[in-house]
This record gives structure tokens, sequence and C-alpha cells, in this order.
């Protein structure tokens, strides 16, 4: 029975939690963008805003990066760049622990704010309770295994995580049997995040995706749009609009009922 | 030279009467759901007054315009992109919605449903937020109406700055006028510029500034960046949105719905052809008291045969040229320079303009001191202060708010000498430096303001943008279900609302 629970817990539902996130995050952008948004409260409700919004998404920024890179690179690079797996252990220590709690502070602070502002409060959705208070117990639970990775600092478990990172990826079937013999708090915290990835695309956690970095590239300030893409000369049909296809093709397409406008 | 055409509005404040027909009628057509109960696209303030959002002029505290850095470029005043992005998660200079104020609703329907009691039943006010009952309304969408409230409110208007504002606190020196506004429709708008995820847009054809619903991410940014607050955030269906301009409106060639409704006839809408190369110089100029001037620099001459072919060949129709050139707009703001964009200082190069308000002199004791001719005082001795209109229309400059406001009285001089003692008195437009023929224009367009005079509106020519023959059979049946304006509750999620409470009033 513990065999199954845990290759249904770290065999098949990373590969679960993965896929909806993928695939329901695209089906939602494709359907319904117009649901696709950060759903900020601030202006509703400013105070706790500032400190608790910037202190959590600062640091949930950190530990996200902090835990791709740790655990999908393969240990062979870190072993060739001659870095050692107590120091990484070490460095992911410090790192991890100050941006959980920089994360868990601004979390307990939107938290409080979401249920004890009436205006907050009133106009949330479940799912925007949920998500929080779901964020807020990972937070918790990641904050709480620097305690029980101070009792091996040599990263004797985070080896096996990154292993079990990489089998997963790879498509190893002996993903989970790496995780078998760890604490059970990794084990929660790890069915915890990849419940997170399941319901992200549910939830307004979607605009993680919308991250306007593209923002920095944009040529100037200014966006003008143009309604035909062709320009006309001295108000005469100078230019057929594009659809994508041809005229010709498109009229075809319209005639045989395929046209999609 | 890149031409451009823009459908701009004039708003002649000489007869603005303060009704909020334009408000009304726009929230009823516009923002009249959940989320926006706050917003009116349209608004009239009274000034001298602190305004809705409560004190939007202080860009030292909201950011909002473009600021000009040493090297002579310009940017959001609350920063460059990487700046920008830097505040996403908390925007320290995003209003809350008490700057607004707190929509409600009262419990109309306990008025009819009460049973019998020992008092009236009275309709309590609830909050359109949190359903709860408000002890105390502290503020609403006009809460300085008529000058209401103290002085030592209103004194906070930024239009007071150099101006010895104490002695219009005493009842005899007091002044006010009305002040309509809406979406400026900016040339160089900072909204647009902040917006992270380029949702917001400036269409060429006719220069209307719309945010693109499908592809705002509600981050915030444009809200602080307009310094004229003219941006609302939906907290239901988390966009921001803002005046579209009635767009659908203005590609039929009607007049948008605030101009449509106005009792006073104080609006227009005319073409004005602009080059869109000379806009950023322009925003960029050193002297704040010089983007005034900069501004009517960037538009063009519809009459001049180079500015005409070079529209063409930007394939702008020819109905619009036409148009441009029997614009109201042209006439108002380049020919006769009686109208003026509000607040040039921000640099957006706004595109809605405003006549200024003539008064009634200071005092009858002073009138007689008062060097009048042919009935015209002096239009300092006006009771509005010559220098509050500045601060409001040209970043302070006397010179020209002067000019546009004698212009008008020597209009009225000379239609009075006219019409009450049959002579034509060529010297009063003379002093003003316009001819007769031009003043009696002046008449036409702005004191009689006959309905087609005052909208001069081509008609969007989507035919030739557009192949209707692969369009056709897609209006009319369709499988898609209406939503009123609101995202339904599907698997992903929908649209917030506030939780109703017993004899609520259907929102707004």
């Amino acid at each position: 029975m513990n065999d199954f629970i845990n290759q249904l817990a770290f065999g098949w539902y990373p590969y679960l939690a993965v896929t909806v996130l993928i695939v329901g995050s695209i089906l939602r952008f494709d359907a319904d963008q117009y649901s696709w948004r950060s759903q900020s409260s601030q202006f509703l409700r400013r105070k706790q805003m500032i400190w608790g919004s910037n202190l959590f998404h600062l640091g949930v920024l950190v530990l996200f990066v902090g835990h791709f890179v740790g655990l999908l690179t393969p240990i062979n690079v870190f072993d060739a760049a001659g870095i050692g797996h107590g120091v990484k252990q070490l460095g992911a220590l410090i790192v991890g622990g100050i941006a959980g709690i920089a994360a868990l502070v601004g979390a307990s602070m939107l938290l409080h704010r979401r249920l004890f502002e009436p205006r907050v409060r009133q106009t949330s959705s479940i799912g925007d309770i949920a998500v929080l208070v779901l964020i807020w117990l990972q937070l918790v639970l990641g904050v709480a295994t620097t305690y029980w990775t101070m009792q091996h600092l040599d990263g004797e478990e985070m080896v096996r995580f990154m292993g079990w990172a990489n089998a997963i990826v790879t498509f190893d079937p002996e993903a989970p049997s790496l995780l078998s013999e760890v604490a059970l708090i990794y084990k929660l915290h790890i069915i915890l995040g990849l419940t997170l990835f399941l319901i992200t695309p549910f939830t307004r956690l979607v605009h993680i995706w919308s991250a306007p970095v593209w923002f920095l590239m944009r040529p100037g300030y200014q966006i003008v749009r143009t309604l035909s893409s062709k320009k006309r000369t001295d108000g005469i049909y100078a230019a057929s609009p594009n659809y994508g296809d041809t005229t010709t093709v498109a009229r075809q397409k319209s005639e045989t009922g395929q046209a999609g406008t | 030279m890149k031409v451009r055409a823009q459908v701009a509005m004039v708003l002649n404040l000489d007869k603005c009467i303060g009704c909020h027909t334009c408000s009304v009628t726009c929230k009823n057509v516009w923002t009249n759901r959940e989320g926006v109960e706050y917003v009116w696209f349209n608004n009239v303030e009274t000034k001298p007054g602190i305004g809705y959002p409560k004190d939007w002029e202080n860009q030292k505290r909201w950011q909002g315009g473009w600021t000009r850095k040493k090297n002579g470029k310009i940017v959001p005043r609350q920063g460059s992109k990487w700046r920008i992005l830097s505040k996403i998660f908390a925007n320290p200079h995003l209003p809350e919605i008490d700057d607004f104020y707190e929509p409600y609703t009262f419990e109309y329907e306990w008025l009819q449903k009460a049973p019998e009691l020992q008092a009236q039943p009275a309709a309590k006010p609830r909050s359109l937020l949190t359903g709860e009952v408000m002890e105390k309304i502290e503020w609403s969408g006009n809460w300085e109406d008529m000058l209401g409230g103290e002085f030592a409110n209103r004194g906070q208007d930024s239009n007071f700055e150099g101006i010895e504002k104490e002695i219009y606190g005493e009842f005899e020196k007091t002044f006010m006028m009305y002040l309509p506004r809406l979406c400026e429709h900016c040339l160089n708008p900072t909204c647009l510029a902040s917006c992270p995820s380029g949702a917001i847009y400036k269409r060429a054809e006719d220069g209307i500034v719309l945010i693109d619903q499908e592809k705002c991410r509600g981050w915030r940014m444009c809200v602080s960046g307009c310094p004229y607050k003219k941006i609302y955030y939906n907290w239901s269906t988390g966009k921001s949105e803002k005046c579209i301009f009635c767009y659908p409106r203005i590609e039929t060639g009607q007049p948008t719905v605030c101009s449509e409704t106005c009792v006073g006839r104080i609006r227009y809408l005319g073409v004005i052809l602009y080059d869109a190369d000379r806009i950023e110089a322009a925003a960029s100029v050193e002297n704040e008291k010089d983007l005034y001037p900069a501004q009517l620099d960037v538009f063009l001459d519809p009459h001049d045969p180079e500015v005409q072919a070079a529209a063409r060949a930007e394939g702008i129709p020819d109905q619009w040229l036409e148009a441009a050139r029997r614009s109201p707009i042209y006439k108002m703001a380049i020919e006769w320079k009686v109208a003026f964009p509000l607040h040039p200082e921000y640099r957006t190069l706004p595109m809605v303009w405003y006549v200024p308000p003539l008064s009634p002199i200071q005092s009858a004791h002073e009138a007689g001191k008062i060097s009048a001719l042919d009935g015209m005082p002096d239009v300092r001795s006006l009771r509005i202060p010559l220098r509050y209109l500045a601060n409001l229309l040209t970043a302070g400059d006397e010179a020209p708010v002067a000019t546009a406001l004698e212009r008008m009285l020597a209009m009225r001089s000379y239609m009075r000498a006219k019409s009450v003692e049959g002579r034509i008195d060529e010297k009063i437009p003379e002093r003003v430096g316009l001819d007769s023929a031009t003043i009696e224009e002046m008449y036409k367009i702005m004191a009689l303001a006959a309905y087609e005079d005052r909208y001069v509106i081509p008609t969007a020519h989507r035919e030739l943008d557009e192949d209707a023959y692969v369009l056709r059979g897609s209006a009319g049946f369709g499988l898609h279900e209406g939503t009123g304006g609101k995202s339904r509750t599907n698997l992903f999620g929908g649209a917030k609302s506030t939780p109703k409470k017993p004899y609520m009033d259907v929102p707004t």
C-alpha cells in the first residue's frame, strides 16, 4: 500500500499536475482571455499591501527560481563546476530560508488582510482565499523543512530530491523509489507544491504566465493600431484586407463554410 | 511628415451650466455595471475644488503624466519601464477607491416592504463593495458641487499655484466655474506608455485611445500613469476601463453620448490632422509654457495642398479631409485660438480642449473705475482670476488666455452693437486681431451653435478595411450567449460580485 501511495504521489501525480497546468493554461488562454488577470485588490484596500505583496512576491520569485535551478540542474553540472554537495545544501538553506521567511511574512500579511478586511473578504471568491491559504501552508511547510535539512547538511537528502526531479523530467520509472525514505514533511511539501500546479489554470495564479517582461523590450512607449494592413490611396479601394489568407482563399473558404471570423 | 487624423473635442466652458446631463447619460450607457459603480467616464467638477478623484491634479502625489529628464528626453513621471515593473506587486502611486468614493445604494425596497412602524421607514445606504450598511457617507461623485464644503478643502486645488488664494475664501470674492472632464485621448498618452501588457493603444484612423480588454492583465500602472485620472480599475473584472469616446457612435458619424445630450450645447466634435512625427519633440520642449504652442505646431493645416497630398498618401479618405477643413475644433483651437488643452504641463498633448469661461466683473463698485471700451471690461477684472485659468489651460501663461477672453468679449460687444444698436463697429474686431467676418463666424459656431456646426464627424470607412464578402453571415444569429457585460462563471472562474443583502437595490 505504501508503495502504491508513493508511486501515485511521486510517480504519477507530477505528470498529472504538470499536464493540467500546461494544457489547462493553454485552454483557458485560448477560450477566455477576458478572465486572465492578476485580480489585484490593492485598489479596494491599500493597507498591508505595499509590504505584504512585495515581500511575498519577491520571496516567492527567489524560491521559484531556486527550486527550478536547484532541482532540475543535473548533479553532474554542480560536480563539474566544483560545487560540493554540502556547499550547495548550505547555500540553498540560507537563500531559501531568507526568501522563505520573507515570503511567509508577506503571505501572512496578505492572508490576514484577505480574511479580515471586509472589502477584500466580501469580494473574494472561494478560489482567491483557497489559493492564498494553500500557498501560505506551502510556505509554512517549506520553512519548516529547514529544521530537518539542518540534520544532514552534507546534502544527501538534497541529492535525492535532485535525482527524483531529474528522473521525472527524463521519464525514468525509478523516480518515486528515490523518495520512499525521506521525511514526511518533504513529501507533504512536494505534494502540496504539485497541487498548486494543478489548480493554477482554474485560479488567478495564471497571471504568473503573464509576467510582463516584454514591456522592457517594447520599442519606445507608444502603440498605435491601424485598421488596414495596407495603405489606401486617395480613398479608393486600393488594397485588400488581410485575414491571413489571400482574398481568393478566404472567399473560397467562406463559400465552403470554413471562414471563421 | 506622417499625417494622422483625430476626432477631437472642444468644450465651451463659457456656456456650461453644470447640469451633469453628460455625466448621467454617459454613466447610464457605459458604466452601469458591477465593478464600475464608482466610475464616471465623464464627470463635471465645480472649480475651485480638489475634484474627482480627490486632488487629481497634484502630480507630486500621484506621479501621473511625463517628466523631462536633463538630457531632454521624456519618461513617465512614475518611472521608466524598469521602475514601473519594479512597482508591479504593489503600486505606491495607485489611488484607493476611497479617493474616488465608496459606491453605495439605498434600501429602496424597504420603503415599500416595511410593515407598519412607529416611525417612518428610512432607506439606509449600503456599500456596493461589502453590502454592509454605511453609517455616514463621507464623499461621493460630486461632493463639491456648487462650492459645497469649506474653502479650506477646495483651497487645496492645485490651480491656486502662484495665487494669493486666501482672499478667494471670502464670500464677496469667491468665484466658481464648471469643468466637465473625460478622457483626453492624448497624442502622447502616459497610460498607454505605462501599460506593461501593451493592452492600451491609440487608433490611427481616429485617434481614440482604447484598452484591449482581452489583453489587459490588471497591472494597474495606467491608473497612476494617467495624470487626469481617467483610467478606472474595475474591481469586479480586474481590468482597467476608460472613456471610449463612444467609438461605435463616432464611427457612424454620430456625436458621443455626452455631446449629443449636452443641453448647453457646449461640446464640439471635429477632425484635426496632426503630424505624428512631431509628437515626441513637441512633448519634450523644455519650458512648460511652450507646450501649448508646441502642440499647436503638431496640428496641420487642412487647407494646405501639401498636407492634403500627404494625408491621402497615408490613406486618409477625402471625406475626412473635407471634415478637417470644416472642423469647428480647428477653427476654435487654431484659427481663433480661443480653446486650450487641459494641463499641457503633463506633456501628454491632450485632445479635449476647453474654451475658458468669462465671468462677471469683480464688483459693481469697481466697475466704474475699470476702463470699459464698448462695454468690454478688462479681462483682468473678471471674477475668475486669469492666473487660475492659465494654471488650468496653459501651464500658467496668462497671455493666450487673456487674448481668448478678449476675443469672446469682443464677439459680444460686436454683436450687441450690431443687433441692438444696428451698427457695424469694425474697430472692435480689430482691437483683438480679428475681422468682422471672423467674429460673425465665431458667433455662428460658438453662440448659435447649430447641431451641424458643432458636430462635423466623418464616418469610418470600414468597407475599405474589411472584406464584407468574407464577413457575411458573421452578425445576427450566433451560438454565443449574451454576457450582460460580465464574464460568466465557468470552470476558469468569473467576475467578483457584491454580496447581496436584503432590500439592496440593483447596483447603480
